[in-house]
């Protein structure tokens, strides 16, 4: 086989740096995303910091491995639970146990049996929990309902995207999505209304 | 007074604010939202939960995090 031409081999060289410039650039349009998202994954803000410098680090090395025309945001979603899994969610809070689980309408329940009926009825009744309660009750649910709860709710992930960054089926995503949800509730109704 | 189909549209809450209920479930629960104020109440309250989790829940990125990113760029897969 014959050697490659010089010019060739070095317009080659180019459109590979010109490749990469552009999967770094368009991979950093994300940050902000990935952040959100990490941020609700692990304990602290310095967690979230240091998984997300490692998730970036590992696309960039291993950048050639992303099929363009392919979603990226799944791709790096990807690449942060797997490297957050085996860090071994080391400073997640996780509770020993997880609560009987109630029903969708248990927090409205709740709210209606303090307020009256017509609290439901009013745009500001959310606005009774606060953000650091919303925040709390998240840290709260088990790590495998979170991340999904995370993906789907917060980083605005379809089912088949968080099918993909968590690799299991789509109906264990809708399972575990719905299980989340109400212990999210459940936990708002018990850090909020107690 | 019986809650057995308000029960049901409960069951319905997720997948109809999702939009991934079938023809024939989506029916079922705006045939029965749309004369019951219980469950009517409860649908948007959750969609207004779910806003307000988002909203609340969404933090932005530290300052100096996208220049750290940024000096990541040209590592070395054999780095």
């Amino acid at each position: 086989m014959s050697e490659p031409e010089p010019d060739t081999e070095a317009r080659r060289i180019a459109k590979e740096a010109r490749d990469r410039a552009r999967f770094e650039e368009d991979a950093l349009s994300f940050a902000d995303q990935v952040y959100r998202v990490a941020r609700r994954l692990v304990g602290s803000r310095e967690e979230a910091e240091d998984l997300v410098q490692e998730t970036y680090a590992r696309a960039f090395r291993s950048w050639r491995s992303f099929t363009p025309g392919t979603n990226m945001r799944a791709w790096l979603l990807r690449i942060l639970t797997n490297l957050n899994v085996d860090r071994g969610r080391k400073v997640q809070r996780t509770p020993q146990t997880q609560p009987l689980e109630e029903t969708d309408y248990y927090l409205a329940n709740k709210l209606a049996s303090a307020g009256g009926e017509e609290v439901l009825e009013t745009d500001e009744v959310v606005e009774r929990l606060s953000q650091d309660s919303i925040v709390n009750a998240l840290a709260e649910i088990q790590p495998q309902f979170r991340d999904v709860v995370v993906l789907v709710d917060i980083g605005d992930f379809t089912y088949a995207d968080a099918a993909q960054i968590l690799d299991i089926p789509i109906g264990t995503v809708m399972s575990r999505l719905h299980r989340g949800r109400r212990a999210l509730k459940q936990h708002l109704a018990e850090e909020a209304l107690t | 007074m019986s809650r057995e189909p308000c029960d049901r549209c409960e069951e319905l809450l997720q997948d109809f604010l999702d939009r991934t209920l079938t023809d024939a479930e989506w029916q079922e629960a705006e045939g029965h939202l749309a004369g019951c104020d219980y469950c009517s109440r409860r649908y948007r309250f959750e969609a207004s939960l779910r806003r307000y989790v988002k909203t609340s829940a969404v933090e932005r990125m530290p300052p100096g995090l996208m220049s750290k990113l940024d000096e990541l760029r040209g590592l070395d897969a054999t780095a």
